[in-house]
């Protein structure tokens, strides 16, 4: 856990120090903060529970993409300058190097998903929210976060280069929005599994309407164990070639 | 401190390395001599733990890079040919991060940091970022990541690459001053960037050690004789017969994967030619002779190759350095 938590304070740090961290980070806010204000909040007259539903709506958006963005440089950049052979060559275990690595990119994220909390914090001025609501509307992000970022670690660790690891990441994500589509279209029990591996409706659209089943946070979690399992492998097979 | 058994290396078809045996003693300095792509690098990379072999063993400090590469990461130091830097970390913060990643305790880091930084003359760097730092100075805090935690073996790939006479000499220096402290193993493409650091020399072509020894021997071997023998027999008998005949120098086996059960192959260093004496001892001592073959051209072609792209040498007690922070 030491080396764990090493990898993840650097990594962290790194987040801070580059141009890219604070161009994702202001991005994510200013397109959320346009977002809400134009069709969260709208013309007329809502209940404050539709507003922080649409905003959950659209800040998860925001989140799977900062995720990708965020994910893509955690192991392709290492390879593409040499750096990864100074974890490799160290007495650091392969599962300890993607996991300080996911937990940096996780906090990177949290901070920037947390920073846009001031938003429904806003709704209290003409109306009132529920806590409860808002508790798991933000989990919801943070789980989904989470996931759409594992796969990104695992993207990452599967290219050689950045752009290639955001391409794999971005096909992974997607392909797993579309299994909804694909649940439609299909029959049993085909449908039943499309559905159960969709990313987003039915695991996410709980959590905007502030329920919390424990169903939810269970795929997810099974979602990042995997993803950060097979890019554990994945930078296990690296000794081999 | 290493020992290195029939190591072999394949990506796809292509042999990087094949059936290397040497041994390296504690406390030795050793240079590892080849052209670029002879498996250097390949087999730096292996006794690092960064990369797994094809086939055949190798021990540092009797523990298996293989079976437990874990434990002998914790005994190394490893420069890779492209020194693995972070820009964005400031030379001070590096070696911490580089230090604790390897074991030392966060209260002790500091410590080693500074004895590093002192080791290669890195202390007004300190706080300097290491993406504004020149090429001469970027090799010396990737060497002082390798020794920071203070490992019993350093490998350092290449720790010359790229630099100018001035940096060599000084790098060179650097690396000197390690002698006792560590084992060492450097790799190089130019003998002289590491004849005078090293107390012995590898020397391997197209994936195989083609010579050993210091660079006085390698030198006098050019001159001699080398032949290549295939018996029936048993090795014992051999070596017993052949070691003895006069002008005879050293008897050691050579290729023992592409023996045939029954077979060995020897390569005989000796003063002269002696093919005709070694055929009648065999035979006298009722061995089958297979094959015999002088074998002197290899190493000496080699030689004279890496000679002659010996870079300039510059003069040690120039006082300019440009090694300095750009």
């Amino acid at each position: 856990m030491r080396n764990t938590l090493l990898i993840a304070r650097r990594e962290l740090a790194a987040y801070f120090r580059s141009m890219s961290g604070y161009v994702i980070f202001a991005l994510v806010l200013l397109i959320d903060g346009i977002l809400f204000n134009a069709f969260a909040l709208g013309d007329g007259e809502h209940r404050s529970a539709e507003v922080v539903a649409k905003f959950l709506e659209y800040t998860s958006g925001l989140v799977m993409i900062s995720s990708v963005l965020l994910s893509m440089r955690l192991l392709a950049e290492e390879k593409q300058t040499g750096t990864i052979v100074l974890l490799t060559s160290s007495p650091v275990r392969d599962r300890e190097i993607i996991l300080g690595k996911f937990l940096s990119g996780f906090a990177f994220l949290a901070i920037i998903t947390l920073a846009t909390l001031y938003m429904p914090l806003l709704i209290m001025v003409n109306g009132k929210i529920s806590w409860g609501h808002l508790f798991a509307g933000y989990l919801g992000l943070l789980l989904l976060g989470g996931t759409t970022l594992a796969l990104g670690t695992l993207g990452s660790a599967l290219a050689r280069t950045q752009v290639l690891a955001a391409i794999i990441s971005a096909v992974l994500v997607t392909t797993l929005l579309i299994a909804w589509a694909l649940a439609h279209v299909t029959e049993r029990p085909f449908n039943e599994f499309f559905q159960a591996i969709a990313l987003y409706h039915k695991h996410f659209t709980p959590f905007m309407q502030g329920v919390i089943h424990l169903r939810d946070v269970v795929y997810y979690g099974m979602m990042i164990y995997f993803s950060l399992f097979a890019a554990t492998r994945v930078l296990e097979a690296r000794r081999w070639r | 401190m290493i020992q290195v058994r029939g190591l072999t290396k394949y990506y796809g078809d292509h042999a990087a390395i094949r059936d290397l045996n040497f041994d390296i003693a504690s406390g030795e300095v050793i240079g590892f001599l080849g052209r670029n792509g002879a498996g250097k690098t390949t087999t730096l990379k292996v006794l690092g733990c960064v990369l797994l072999p094809t086939s055949g063993t190798a021990t540092v400090d009797g523990v298996d890079v293989v079976a437990n590469a874990h434990a002998v990461r914790a005994k190394i130091g490893f420069l890779p040919d492209t020194p693995p830097l972070y820009n964005e970390m400031s030379v001070g913060d590096f070696l911490r991060f580089a230090a604790e990643l390897r074991g030392v305790p966060s209260r002790q880091a500091a410590a080693k940091v500074q004895a590093a930084e002192e080791k290669m003359d890195l202390r007004e760097m300190h706080d300097v970022p290491i993406g504004s730092l020149s090429h001469g100075y970027r090799q010396r805090v990737g060497v002082a990541q390798a020794l920071v935690h203070q490992p019993a073996l350093l490998i350092l790939d290449e720790p010359t690459s790229g630099l100018d006479p001035i940096q060599i000499v000084e790098m060179r220096d650097l690396i000197r001053r390690l002698r006792g402290q560590h084992t060492v193993l450097i790799s190089s493409h130019f003998l002289a960037e590491i004849s005078q650091t090293c107390d012995r020399l590898l020397v391997i072509q197209r994936g195989e050690i083609v010579a050993q020894g210091s660079e006085d021997d390698l030198a006098e071997s050019r001159g001699k004789s080398a032949i290549e023998l295939t018996l029936r027999g048993k090795i014992e008998t051999a070596r017993a017969v052949l070691s003895v005949l006069p002008g005879v120098v050293e008897v050691n086996d050579h290729d023992p994967a592409s023996a045939l059960p029954g077979e060995v192959n020897l390569r005989i260093r000796a003063e002269t030619d002696l093919r005709a004496e070694l055929v009648r001892a065999s035979v006298a001592a009722g061995l089958d002779v297979l094959r015999i073959d002088q074998a002197a051209s290899r190493l000496e072609s080699l030689f004279i190759e890496l000679s002659r792209n010996d870079p300039p040498t510059a003069d040690p007690t120039s006082p300019a350095s440009t090694g300095d922070a750009s």
